[in-house]
């Protein structure tokens, strides 16, 4: 490895772990989010600062309202309570979290990670902490436990994997996700998670595209696919009456190599003729509320079923996002629900009544796809894909808060002839996360997204190695944006692509005309005109 | 806190001392005996469902099991019916697998970054000696029993033959003794040469540690080493299980050692993480089944917030909706 890379290395953490603080070196955190977009969100202590500041302008009552932050929490949210209990310090999720590996910060282990808020907690709610402080392993509540909450809160992507080892189950998301509200409550956000959650809440999609510029994307989209294949493709952006309401992340709409993704969807969703629709309302599928608070994850979610029953669809189909699934899957029925406007979703082109869906009603398009494929209702001509050498990339949450690991694998199968599996211990539930998950892609914090992904890259680099994987297909708007530098850093000459990229490179088309290229208008080769696959 | 272990030790010989000490005492003091006994069950009997009360007042707002394999979805997609379960049947099996089998642990594996890779193994060694404690411990204190019930149950007499395979002479050697010393005796030896773990640890981790490791050697010491009046102690427990209590003759300090250090441990549990023995069961991440879009789950605190309305954005939007020729 050449030496200019940064050195990844593990030491063995000596001293007392409280008697350190971190170091708010450039690279390693997110700036804080504008005035403007608190807000714009109504949320408290708007104000300019940044955490390499030393006074971060908190509100004068700053240990109160954390105090009773907790309080409230520990009472609505047993996960919390138990979870600051119930740990034994065994160890077994150390080396499980990608930061703790790539940045060898012992604070980065999720054990330590949790005793940040545990500490706490004994002091101020139990009765032994209130008694021996320190000795019941007690910590008073400071300005610096403040600054040390924000800065490894959000140096974890609440990827869930170390809640897959722990004996009890402890999930660091909860805890990282309570610790980033109680930080929300004296206003300290990172920009990186606001503006877009903003822009989300107010205009419709993280990038804030206004619906007339989104129409122009996707009718372009339209224009680039017929080039590709000579078919013209209708797109509907909120069309009353649809059948199914699409929703996706709003980067396949907008960036590369999301871009493909969405070309992929088109293609399928013309050739089985969906009656469908886009809107424009509800135009984000990704929810950066997830990554700031309970509260406003709802608020940002509640758009979508609000927008499926003033068009009147039967059901939703969600396109390829990783948070976006956690929340549909864990929290929008609860949160929204219930769905009782909708129809349990049937695929109208297989009959397949998807049961499993019957309350949330939304699907996720592997699911779609993968019963296309397998009842026989798609064409595909997987040597389109001949150029790509393809592994695949479990995102976090399909895979450990959803368990979608099968249906991607069956379409990637069906649509490529070289599919290669990375080692067992970083797929499916073991899966690496890319490091730059939960709101800290961004490019303030770069090092530590490197040092974060580098596990997932070394996998991806085995592969590589082994044989000549050239395509890492993932479900994730996240992992498409954050993967190509990491690859490119850590493993080059690799390309992120999205799995309905694929299938729409394999997707025979009714009337198209012979293919000269895939949807990136890279060059393909193929000796026969035969499809292989029926 | 750099001396944790060692101050954990300092708190952990008390009870011992104490025993000891009360051996050596007059009389009138070994009504201190029964009265632990009884005061550190009480403690124990009210502390752990008090705990557990604690626990369970606060809801669970959202289903969020870990998933560990495939969700049931299509119909030729096998599901991975524990580590995903679909139904709360498949949940409990999952939950029930976890506290008698410790999966999650068995998972667990060592992983070293460097040298452009990450390096992993896996690594049992924790599981092993986590199964062979609690396991132990659970042979052991049913095996108690002989010294609180006349006559001796049935199932507790197999339980001794089972445990003692190599029975020779007066003193046959129950294995789950063997192993919880020796599991104990790691998972300390683990806690202070494994600079990770040595990292994390508080004085409590290595307090229970050591009441336990007391409570072990104290029972192996009467059993193997040091001659002890059963008969007499028998008499006393009988006593208190029927609660007509005696006072404790001819015990011995190592006895007194033994039960000091036992009603410390059973009083401690229910203020310290022993206490997982009930906790692990409420897990929302492992005991509700990933169902959450067949079944709608119900937050008991779920209230109204406020959103964009569709109105409120057509109002900000209409022109450029015109424009566009996107449908209101």
């Amino acid at each position: 490895m050449s030496s200019d890379l940064i050195q990844i290395e593990q030491r063995s953490p000596e001293g007392d772990w409280t008697a350190t603080k971190p170091d708010f070196r450039k690279g390693t955190w997110c700036y804080s989010a504008t005035p403007q977009n608190l807000t714009s969100l109504d949320l408290p202590n708007p104000r300019p600062w940044q955490p390499s500041d030393p006074d971060w302008k908190l509100p004068e009552n700053w240990k109160q309202i954390l105090l009773d932050g907790i309080k409230e929490r520990l009472e609505k949210y047993r996960s919390f309570r138990l979870f600051m209990d119930l740990c034994v310090r065994c160890g077994a999720c150390a080396d499980k979290c990608h930061f703790y590996l790539g940045s060898g910060d012992p604070k980065n282990m999720p054990v330590l990670r949790a005793e940040l808020l545990r500490s706490i907690y004994r002091r101020y709610f139990t009765a032994s902490g209130r008694l021996f402080g320190e000795l019941a392993g007690g910590r008073e509540l400071t300005e610096d436990v403040v600054k040390e909450w924000f800065y490894y809160f959000y140096q974890c992507t609440e990827c869930r994997r170390c809640s897959v080892y722990c004996p009890y189950g402890i999930d660091t998301a909860e805890i990282t996700m309570i610790g980033r509200e109680l930080l929300n409550l004296i206003g300290c956000n990172t920009n990186w998670v606001l503006d877009p959650a903003s822009k989300c809440y107010r205009i419709g999609n993280h990038l804030g595209i206004p619906p007339h510029s989104l129409k122009d994307n996707i009718d372009f989209a339209a224009d680039e696919l017929e080039e590709i294949t000579g078919v013209r493709v209708e797109v509907p952006i909120g069309k009353k009456g649809a059948e199914v309401l699409f929703v996706a992340p709003s980067a396949d709409y907008f960036v590369t190599p999301h871009y493909y993704t969405l070309l992929g969807y088109l293609a399928l969703f013309h050739e089985i003729g969906l009656d469908y629709t886009f809107s424009a309302y509800a135009g984000e599928g990704g929810n950066f509320g997830l990554f700031s608070s309970h509260e406003l994850m709802k608020r940002l979610n509640a758009k979508i079923y609000d927008e499926a029953k003033r068009l009147k669809v039967k059901w939703i189909l969600g396109g390829e996002c990783g948070h976006m699934w956690r929340v549909i899957n864990q929290y929008m029925d609860t949160m929204n629900g219930p769905a009782d406007f909708l129809e349990t979703p049937v695929s109208p082109v297989t009959g397949t009544r998807f049961d499993h869906v019957r309350s949330t009603k939304m699907l996720h398009i592997a699911e779609f796809s993968a019963d296309l494929i397998h009842q026989g209702k798609v064409r595909l001509d997987p040597r389109r894909n001949d150029h790509w050498r393809v592994t695949y990339h479990d995102s976090c949450n399909p895979a450990r808060a959803m368990g979608l690991l099968d249906e991607p694998r069956y379409v990637l199968r069906s649509s490529c002839n070289h599919f290669y599996e990375m080692p067992d211990s970083t797929i499916r539930e073991h899966t690496f996360c890319c490091g730059s998950g939960s709101g800290l892609g961004t490019d303030e914090n770069l090092e530590m997204r490197l040092r974060g992904g580098y596990p997932r890259a070394m996998a991806v680099k085995y592969v590589k190695e082994r044989h000549d994987v050239n395509a890492l297909a993932c479900i994730c708007a996240i992992d498409k944006a954050v993967l190509p530098p990491l690859l490119e850093y850590w493993a080059p000459g690799i390309e992120v692509a999205g799995v309905h990229e694929l299938l729409g490179n394999a997707l025979v088309l009714k009337g198209e005309k012979q293919r000269t290229t895939d949807l990136r208008g890279q060059p393909i080769q193929i000796a026969e005109e035969e499809p292989a696959h029926a | 806190m750099r001396y944790r272990a060692g101050f954990a030790l300092l708190i952990a010989l008390a009870p011992a001392c104490a025993g000891v000490a009360l051996a050596f005492l007059p009389k009138p003091f070994l009504v201190l005996a029964p009265a632990a006994a009884y005061a550190a069950c009480a403690i124990f009997l009210l502390g752990l469902p008090a705990r557990l009360w604690r626990w369970t007042s606060s809801p669970v707002p959202f289903r969020i099991p870990t998933t560990c394999g495939q969700q049931r979805s299509l119909a030729w997609i096998p599901p991975a019916r524990l580590d995903n379960p679909s139904t709360g049947l498949a949940a409990a099996a999952r939950m029930l697998l976890e506290v008698l089998t410790f999966r999650s642990l068995l998972r667990n594996s060592r992983s070293r970054a460097g040298d452009g890779a990450v390096h992993t193994r896996d690594s049992l060694g924790l599981w092993l000696a986590a199964i062979l404690f609690h396991w132990s411990l659970l042979i052991i204190l049913l095996r108690h029993l002989r010294l609180f019930v006349q006559p001796v149950p049935a199932f507790v007499l197999t339980l001794q033959k089972l445990d003692a395979p190599f029975h020779t002479g007066a003193h046959p050697l129950y294995l789950s003794d063997l192993a919880l010393l020796v599991a104990l005796a790691y998972l300390l030896l683990r806690r202070l040469a494994d600079p990770v773990v040595r990292y994390v640890s508080l004085l409590s981790d290595y307090l229970a540690l050591w009441l336990l490791l007391g409570v072990g050697l104290t029972g192996v010491l009467m059993r193997y080493l040091v001659g002890v009046d059963v008969a007499s102690i028998k008499q006393f427990a009988i006593s208190l299980a029927v609660f007509s209590p005696v006072l404790p003759r001819n015990c011995g300090p190592w006895f007194f050692a033994h039960l000091f250090l036992a009603c410390s441990l059973a009083a401690y549990i229910p203020f310290s993480k022993i206490a997982h023995m009930a906790g692990v069961w409420l897990s929302p991440t492992r005991n509700l089944a990933n169902n959450n879009r067949a079944v709608r789950h119900i937050n008991p605190w779920n209230a109204p917030v406020k959103t964009h309305t569709y109105a409120e954005w057509l109002e900000e939007n209409k022109d450029k909706l015109k424009s566009a020729g996107i449908p209101q």
